[in-house]
């Protein structure tokens, strides 16, 4: 929290030392109050955006310092492990993630959009539940979807059982599709995850000028040449955003794809780290896993393109809705009802089943405390989070260039890293930092095993969810309303409270909400890092599951669906507002 | 409890508040009985027992960095070769105690007193039924023979149980046998390895493969299950205790364990942990949590497990954590993934 305090400080004790011609427009106190209210006249600072950008830049290092940490490690020499890996498993890691992460990112991409355009234009029945229903995949873990459906679909599971009684088949005499395989993964994590695209591609929609739309129709296109020439490139950045999202979330999951078995390189740093007991091969996977972010990183770059989109003013106009033909409006319900089926109803059904068949009820106490713990964590991160983005995303508009720009990038690096490596980082440095305070001080003063370490490893880990969606409202606001507000004498500091803050407020509440859903999901991490006694909801399902005792983690899945649900809602409802509150 | 869990977070340094009344563990173990275990400990001793659980291999690198600060009095894992890990990492200290020395057999536990083995489980063969005379298995050697081709279910080699499987049969056979052994179980595989233990019962009894390998508690979990699927399952599926022959060596047999962690802040209560968890009383509460063995040969085998009874192979735990790495490349050669 101090370093929000930092950035004023100094300047105050510093602005007399300005250069009197800096100073000198400053002039009568009275003549500026002509044209400016009292608390935005004040002399523009250069040195704020110096300070910004070295807290920035400081922030952005100690963020990604577990993950620099780890990809930092192949610089310590080679044990032969890796000649090994590359003559063995390398390539199908290599090609697995990058299958999984084009197939997810593909699929997803196209699920998100379709339903955001045919919710966005069309009107049918049941289109307003059905644009809130759309997120609610969002509270669903990935890897209790991968339970859900891998026992349900499985050869020994209730489906494909009760196909084998009715027809009478034996076991090899019929084809169904295998659920665990490569193929498998790449069709459930694009119904999962597509609420990033569908949420980010919703909102571009939203902000899309009527007019635009209907000048195409007018000029006579037809609605899907309209769709594909005017509407989709409006929405490409929102597009590719979401669809890197979806990229560097498959390639982070390390329980789904165990259950899939599909070996990546999540599964892989796993084994060769604590099997083959090589955390430098470990650590040069992890490095090969960042080449392939960085990949993702630049396809989402190079398909924003050049094109920058500013909206003067956040007044937007109720969008006429096209009518369909009766046929069509049972194809456009069925297009978004689908999606809320597979990636939410059907893995609910599942779960309630299995908790009831299981008669498995943790006691009430119990229940709240590890929902209280859950919330706890992922409410302090949320606002952490929101904070650190605002000062990144500030400085990439303050100081343009390389280096905020650099900062921002560094500190997403996380969210394609899987959270246990995150997590054997974070305790590396705080292991070297006890170690050096207690050196220094005759007190211990410990961070590891502490909630701050798990904080520490969720900002690493879900930063970039925050810093993205901060930094796509903040490059909404045009330019011209700083260059406004620099000339009525406000400071950097002023216009971020004063102007940005009040038109980022739906941005920060996304981003904090987004956060928050994620780090209550959050498992690998917080199962290494978590203090003594101190159980998770999301700990509990593990207990449970990791003894092959799934039906008991059914209940505490329950509850974490639940307690995300909240969230999940409110983003629904801010979504959907943003239309009615604008005029 | 929620009160101090914040506490935590605004006095970082609490942590560093020892309390001389109680223990800290890192366990891998999460089966059943393990808290009403931990409940009694404190009943008896009046010294509370502080948990962190989660997947050993992390626990292990959470020790290890957090060095001799670390707050770990003692570390129970699953696996052989995990306490292998642990003691070349170094993090364990010697436990000196008569009553673990005579409760504890001198097989299931370190020669310097590093670990104690708590229960064990064996990796036994189970086959189905209807479609396998029990009469043609014998061995885990005798797996990769081309008769049962397109007929064994096993999971997959990230799990530890099958790393030590593998490690004990390097260790009978050599590397060379050993890797043989393996390209021949994977030509015999029904499908691509995936799924649990369990999961390969289930399979067996679906009729997809005719032969699995997997560890005994969790085809006593079934047999005690209340739903009739999984009593089909044992209906269907019969159980095998491989290696049984002359100069086969026995069955494989892994063990849980625990030691006291180097640099342990409360040692005393530490010892007096291990003796309990070494105690029958202990011992009975934890082989019928989880129908595993109890190591105390003092201690009353659990009814169920009463038909088990089968020659255990010797290899010391050891030897077998040592081959664990050798057991990952031959897997990763042979293409079991």
């Amino acid at each position: 929290m101090s370093a929000g305090a930092d950035p004023s400080d100094p300047q105050r004790s510093r602005s007399h030392d300005l250069p009197a011609g800096e100073n000198s427009f400053q002039g009568d106190p009275s003549s500026g109050a002509e044209f400016a209210p009292e608390s935005l006249r004040r002399p523009a600072r250069p040195s704020t955006k110096a300070v910004l950008l070295i807290i920035g830049c400081l922030l952005a290092l100690a963020i990604a310092a577990p993950v620099l940490v780890i990809a930092a490690s192949p610089v310590l020499g080679s044990d032969g492990t890796w000649t090994h890996l590359r003559e063995t498993v390398l390539g199908l890691y290599v090609r697995n993630s990058v299958l999984l992460a084009a197939g997810a990112g593909i699929g997803a991409g196209l699920v998100g959009l379709l339903t955001a355009w045919v919710i966005s234009m069309y009107q049918f029945p049941g289109r307003r539940i059905l644009e809130w229903m759309l997120l609610l995949p969002l509270a669903m873990p990935t890897y209790l979807i991968a339970y859900a459906y891998t026992d349900f679909l499985d050869f020994s599971g209730p489906l494909q059982t009760m196909i084998r009684d009715w027809t009478g088949l034996g076991a090899r005499e019929y084809w169904f599709p295998q659920i665990r395989s490569l193929g498998g993964a790449i069709f459930l994590f694009s119904f999962v995850l597509y609420p990033y695209v569908y949420l980010l591609c919703r909102a571009s929609f939203l902000e899309q000028s009527v007019c635009m739309l209907d000048a195409s129709r007018t000029m006579g296109q037809s609605r899907q040449q309209t769709f594909r020439r005017v509407a989709i490139p409006l929405t490409r950045p929102a597009l590719a955003a979401g669809i890197a999202l979806v990229a560097m979330e498959s390639l982070a999951d390390y329980g789904a794809v165990d259950y899939f078995a599909v070996d990546t390189f999540t599964t892989g740093i796993y084994r060769t780290w604590f099997g083959l007991g090589s955390p430098v091969a470990a650590a040069q996977l992890s490095a090969g896993l960042l080449g392939v972010i960085l990949l993702v990183v630049v396809f989402e770059r190079l398909s924003r393109g050049r094109k920058r989109f500013f909206h003067t003013t956040n007044r937007q106009q109720e969008l006429p809705r096209w009518h369909l033909s009766r046929p069509k409006k049972v194809f456009a319900f069925f297009v978004c009802f689908i999606p809320v089926v597979i990636g939410f109803l059907i893995p609910l059904g599942i779960l309630v089943e299995a908790a009831t068949q299981a008669g498995f009820l943790p006691s009430v106490i119990d229940s709240l405390e590890w929902a209280w713990h859950s919330v706890v964590l992922a409410s302090l991160t949320a606002v952490l989070s929101v904070f650190f983005a605002l000062i990144l995303s500030y400085n990439v508009r303050l100081a343009p260039g390389a280096i905020s720009r650099t900062a921002a990038r560094i500190a997403s690096l996380g969210y394609a890293i899987p959270g246990s490596v995150i997590a054997v980082g974070v305790l590396l440095i705080l292991g070297w930092t006890d170690r050096a305070s207690t050196a220094w001080f005759s007190h211990d003063f410990l961070l590891s095993g502490t909630l701050a370490a798990l904080l520490f490893a969720y900002l690493t880990r879900f930063l970039t969810l925050s810093i993205g969606t901060v930094e796509s409202g903040l490059t909404r606001i045009s330019p011209s309303l700083d260059q406004a507000g620099r000339t009525l004498g406000a400071g950097p500091v002023g216009i971020l409270r004063r102007i940005h803050f009040p038109l980022l407020r739906a941005s920060t509440l996304a981003a904090a909400l987004l956060v928050f859903v994620e780090v209550l999901k959050e498992l690998p991490a917080t199962l290494i890092i978590r203090p003594f006694n101190f159980d998770t909801l999301a700990v509990h399902i593990y207990q449970q599951a990791s003894d092959e005792r799934f039906a008991e983690s059914a209940a505490p899945a329950l509850l974490i669906i639940l307690v995300g649900l909240a969230p999940v809602l409110i983003l629904s409802r801010m979504m959907t507002s943003s239309r009615k509150n604008g005029n | 409890m929620t009160i101090r869990s914040l506490l935590f977070l605004v006095l970082p340094f609490a942590a560093g508040l020892a309390n001389a009344d109680e223990v800290n563990i890192y366990t891998a173990r999460h089966y059943p009985g393990d808290d009403e275990l931990y409940a009694k400990f404190t009943e008896h001793t009046g010294i509370e027992v502080n948990v962190v659980d989660g997947k050993g291999d992390a626990l292990l690198e959470r020790i290890k960095a957090e060095g001799e600060k670390s707050p770990a009095d003692i570390f129970i894992t699953v696996d052989a070769g995990r306490l292998w890990a642990a003691e070349q990492a170094g993090i364990f200290a010697p436990a000196e105690s008569e009553v673990l020395i005579e409760s504890v057999p001198a097989e299931f536990r370190h020669p310097d007193n590093l670990w104690f083995g708590i229960t064990k489980r064996a990796r036994l063969i189970f086959y189905s039924k209807e479609r396998v005379d029990p009469e043609n298995l014998s061995t885990y050697q005798n797996l990769a023979d081309p008769e049962w081709k397109d007929r064994i279910l096993i999971r997959s080699s990230s799990n530890v149980y099958n790393q030590s499987l593998l490690g004990m049969i390097i260790a009978e056979e050599g590397p060379e046998g050993a890797e043989q052994w393996a390209a021949g179980v994977v030509k015999n595989f029904a499908r691509k390895p995936q799924s649990n233990d369990t999961g390969q019962l289930r399979a067996v009894a679906a009729g997809l493969g005719d032969v699995a390998v997997a560890n005994h508690y969790y085809y006593v979990r079934l047999m005690l299950s209340d739903k009739t699927e999984d009593l089909e399952v044992i209906e269907n599926v019969g159980i095998f205790f491989p290696n049984q022959g002359e100069g086969e060596g026995g069955a494989h047999v892994n063990i849980s364990g625990a030691g006291m962690v180097k640099g342990a802040p409360h040692p005393e209560a530490a010892i007096k942990f291990l003796e309990f968890l070494t105690s029958p009383e202990a011992q009975e509460i934890l082989a019928l949590g989880n129908a595993e063995f109890p190591v105390n040969p003092n201690a009353t085998i659990p009814e169920v497990l009463e038909t088990f009874v089968f020659e255990e192979n010797d290899t010391p735990s050891s030897v077998i954590g040592e081959n664990n790495p050798e057991a990952i490349r031959i897997f990763d050669r042979v293409g079991w993934r």
